[in-house]
């Protein structure tokens, strides 16, 4: 049983790498062309840090998908709570409404958003972009919070106030432990999701505010560039870094408490 | 827990950002701009029912429909490992589970098309293990492949994210009172884990019927999707209402379908939808 | 845990702060908004311009004619230059969305190449400068295809099923099957479409698949026998793979353009036209030629560009392939024709 569980999840994580691995391979190809291999090279890294455009994307990118998802998770923790305690019929009202940016293309979402945006005369830049962000990542926070919500056993709430904690206090230790693995599924989901926008970015962005998506499906007609496979892969290696240090982190403090304990 | 008045940032939010362009989209479908000023009319969304159309939109729907299934078959089972990985294990291969997908999308796609090309690395590969060649680039399975890579993690983080904090103390139960682990799975854990599969269908099914992309790099754009024809309305015949009527059908549509399955929620407590 | 929610609350802040960074911006110098394709313009023109005239430009870039259209025509941009393709420029003139150019500002004007100028879409020049050009033609492997290519017949020849490549655009793919019936292709007869539908739905098993720009890596990696593609891709791609060869078909083709237009929203019309003037000099414009790839219409850039592009036969036609190609005209309300014949086909098993 156990080997064919670790088969299984190599099978599934070798077809979730093969195509970043082809990337990483691909980012020292010293021709522009999948469709050749020409030798190895590093020219296209050296040219990524020269090139302005694509910092500036990059740099945008990040904010705006982390800024974005906190607040995003904030607004759709605390509504998916809501959600839950509503009544039968306006409860169904306000999932319904949450889901119809999940449902609608996303150039319906994009159009609409930046007619609304025009019609408000809010200017097209770093806050429309963010406001855009944001609008779609909450119905995803919400659909990942929601299930773990209802899980609960509601009975504990109860008795951490019969055993005299604040709703506050009660709230703190025993709802949000429960609900955690929800609310940073729901964080990653609305990063993710962020990372890789293009449509609704380009039609709520303006003034030079361009994400890392927009730049490269702009170059879809004349052929991506290699220089952002070797911008992916530097992202990629930085994630995966962070990842690895962070764990190994928590692994010791883990040891720590269990020496202590 | 009467939290109510905290849902109103959200619902003011929701109002302004949801609603008002929904009515947009509303608007566009039945009123016509003449010379006379605005004429409601029916018209376009006549237009939907005409037999090509539904052919696209059948397509569309149904290609979703096997790429959600796919997903929800093969991510189950990752879910339940993940949940099952040791404390200090788990953060980690979750994290890693979700890294490919901050990798641009677009790259990825175009990364397959190099993976399953006629003289792709996968079969270059093949070839030296003399082994016959993988030919499904532009076919439909490589559309699905292509959908069911991209949603995967929409469908596996909300199952485990439910799996993890399972109370193991009814499966021991379950077993105490001589359950085998099929029964264990079957009346226990799988029932318990629904509102995470509802979650993981609702976030792949729903994009997977708008997406288009995929279809056109890996499925060689032999056929127009629902999201293509949309697209092609509001950006190239610049017809609006066509557009927005296509759009409303689809929600209709998949509002459907997702009330349907919600009927599988044993808890009804109406928290999906209708 | 504490820790953690912590760490959130810092990371939240700390992004909160940067948010003000974004909105710094020299308020001494003018500002230049500038719309193009994305990769195509050579970077360091940008910061010699800005450095030679203290001009601070702002560069956005968009993947399609329909959606840059979309987005300016809603009131949703702020742009002083923007790149459009010949039949945008004709649909944004006559729905009135260009500024007139001054072409006395404009010296640089008389470097283009006569025959690049008064072209049908924008006649007189009062709106547009041509930026780079091309025609549109087959490209095929001397090694799978034996026969001489020469004729947009080649592309129904069922002996290369599943080998050719058609473009996933609905008026290149419309246009080139107008051609190859003798008509026009910018033709609104009904008639005319009908039969062009059908022959491209006679086509469609004989299709790999319908592409974008992915048609590069295709023919260079030998993946398929022949394909429809833009000239400027077609030196690139010969370069690549020597084995391939660039044909425009005898029945005739199209001529592209991309040229520079002021929209009328402007607020930097001087500074515009003033980039507009830089791009058209010799030097700017072999730059961009040369990293480009595509072809220049200034004659004196084109003299600076390495032996082997410029006289290259298929980035630089003689007059005999110019005339039988045709320029792309605004279909307006043909375009739900269009749309709908594209749909049917593809629809098509």
């Amino acid at each position: 049983m156990n080997f064919l569980k670790r088969f299984y999840t190599w099978l599934i994580f070798a077809f979730l790498y093969a195509p970043i691995v082809v990337l990483i391979v691909f980012s020292f190809n010293d021709s522009k062309s999948r469709g050749s291999w020409d030798g190895f090279t590093l020219k296209w890294y050296l040219e990524l840090f020269q090139d302005r455009e694509i910092l500036t994307s990059l740099y945008y990118t990040l904010a705006i998908a982390i800024i974005s998802s906190l607040i995003a998770t904030l607004i759709g923790t605390i509504a998916a709570l809501a959600i839950h305690n509503m009544k039968k019929v306006q409860k169904t009202v306000v999932m319904n409404v949450t889901y119809l940016p999940v449902l609608n293309p996303d150039i319906v979402t994009g159009i609409s958003l930046m007619l609304l945006f025009i019609f408000i005369q809010l200017p097209l830049g770093f806050f429309s972009l963010l406001l855009a962000h944001i609008t779609f990542n909450i119905p995803y926070v919400i659909l990942s919070v929601l299930p773990k919500i209802k899980q609960l056993n509601k009975h504990l709430y109860e008795a951490a106030l019969d055993l005299g904690a604040t709703p506050i206090h009660a709230f703190q230790k025993v709802i949000l432990p429960e609900i955690m693995p929800g609310i940073i599924t729901g964080f990653l989901l609305a990063f993710t999701l962020s990372l890789d926008d293009f449509v609704i970015s380009f039609f709520t962005t303006g003034s030079g505010v361009s994400n890392l998506s927009i730049t490269i499906y702009s170059m879809a007609r004349r052929g991506i560039h290699p220089t952002i496979n070797a911008l992916s892969t530097l992202l990629f290696l930085a994630v995966l870094v962070l990842l690895i240090v962070v764990n190994n982190r928590i692994s010791k403090d883990n040891n720590a408490k269990e020496r202590v304990a | 827990m009467r939290m109510k008045w905290v849902a109103y940032p959200y619902l003011v939010w929701a109002v302004l950002f949801t609603v008002v362009p929904l009515f947009l989209i509303l608007f566009y479908s039945v009123l016509q701009q003449t010379d006379n000023g605005w004429r409601f009319t029916w018209e376009f969304f006549q237009k939907c029912t005409q037999p090509i159309y539904l052919k696209v939109l059948w397509r569309s729907v149904y290609l979703a429909f096997l790429s959600t299934l796919v997903c929800l078959l093969l991510g189950y089972p990752m879910a339940m490992i993940l949940s099952n990985m040791q404390l200090s294990k788990k953060n980690f291969f979750v994290l890693l589970f979700v890294i490919p997908m901050w990798m641009n999308f677009l790259l990825r796609t175009y990364a397959w098309m190099t993976l399953l090309e006629r003289k792709g690395l996968i079969n270059t590969v093949l070839g030296y293990l003399h082994l016959p060649s993988l030919n499904i680039l532009y076919t439909d399975q490589a559309v699905i492949l292509g959908m069911v890579y991209n949603f995967l993690p929409f469908m596996v983080l909300p199952i485990y994210a439910v799996l993890d904090k399972m109370d193991k103390s009814l499966i021991e139960a379950a077993n105490d009172l001589g359950a085998n682990n099929f029964t264990v799975f079957r009346k226990i854990i799988f029932p318990l884990s629904i509102p995470g599969v509802l979650s993981g269908i609702t976030m792949v099914f729903m994009p997977a019927v708008t997406t288009f992309v995929i279809s056109r790099l890996l499925g060689g754009g032999q056929y127009t999707l629902i999201g293509n024809l949309i697209e092609q309305q509001f950006l190239v015949t610049g017809d609006w209402n066509f557009g927005s009527a296509l759009s409303i059908i689809m929600m209709i549509l998949i509002l459907l379908s997702m009330s349907v399955m919600s009927r599988y929620e044993k808890e009804n407590e109406g928290g999906m939808l209708w | 845990m504490k820790k953690n929610i912590k760490l959130i609350f810092l990371l939240l802040v700390f992004s909160l702060l940067l948010i003000p960074l974004t909105g710094c911006s020299d308020q001494k110098k003018p500002v230049l908004h500038v719309y193009n394709w994305g990769d195509y313009i050579d970077e360091s023109v940008i910061k010699d311009f800005e450095k030679k005239y203290n001009i601070k430009v702002i560069y956005d870039t968009f993947a399609t004619n329909e959606d840059m259209y979309v987005k300016i025509r809603s009131g949703g941009g702020n742009y002083d230059v923007v790149f459009p393709s010949e039949y945008m420029i004709k649909k944004m003139l006559n729905e009135s969305m260009l500024a007139e150019i001054d072409l006395k500002n404009l010296p640089n004007y008389q470097k283009i190449d006569s025959q690049f100028k008064n072209l049908s879409y924008d006649p007189a020049n009062k709106y547009s400068i041509p930026y780079m050009w091309g025609t549109v033609g087959i490209i095929y492997n001397k090694n799978m295809v034996k026969e001489p290519v020469d004729s947009w017949q080649m592309l129904w020849n069922p002996k290369y099923k599943k080998q050719i490549l058609m473009m996933d655009s609905q008026r290149d793919s419309i246009g080139v099957t107008l051609k190859l019936l003798g008509y026009s292709l910018n033709t609104k007869n009904n008639q005319e479409l009908e039969k062009a539908k059908l022959k491209l739905i006679e086509q469609k098993p004989l299709v790999l698949a319908y592409v974008v720009d992915e048609v590069k890596d295709k023919m260079i990696g030998g993946e398929a026998a022949l394909a429809v593609v833009w000239s400027g891709d077609a030196i690139y791609m010969k370069r690549e793979n020597p084995d391939l060869e660039y044909v425009v078909p005898k029945e005739g083709s199209n001529l592209w353009f991309d040229a520079m237009v002021i929209p009328k929203t402007t607020k930097h019309k001087k500074e515009a036209e003033m980039f507009i003037n830089y791009m058209c000099s010799p030097e700017v414009a072999a730059k961009n030629a040369n990293y480009i790839g595509y072809s220049t219409p200034i004659s004196q850039a084109r003299e600076k560009l390495p032996p082997e592009i410029k006289n290259d036969l298929d980035a630089y036609p003689d007059q005999a392939v110019i005339k039988r190609c045709e320029v792309f005209d605004d279909l307006a309300d043909s375009l739900a024709k269009y749309d709908r014949i594209w749909t049917e086909i593809k629809a098509a098993q």
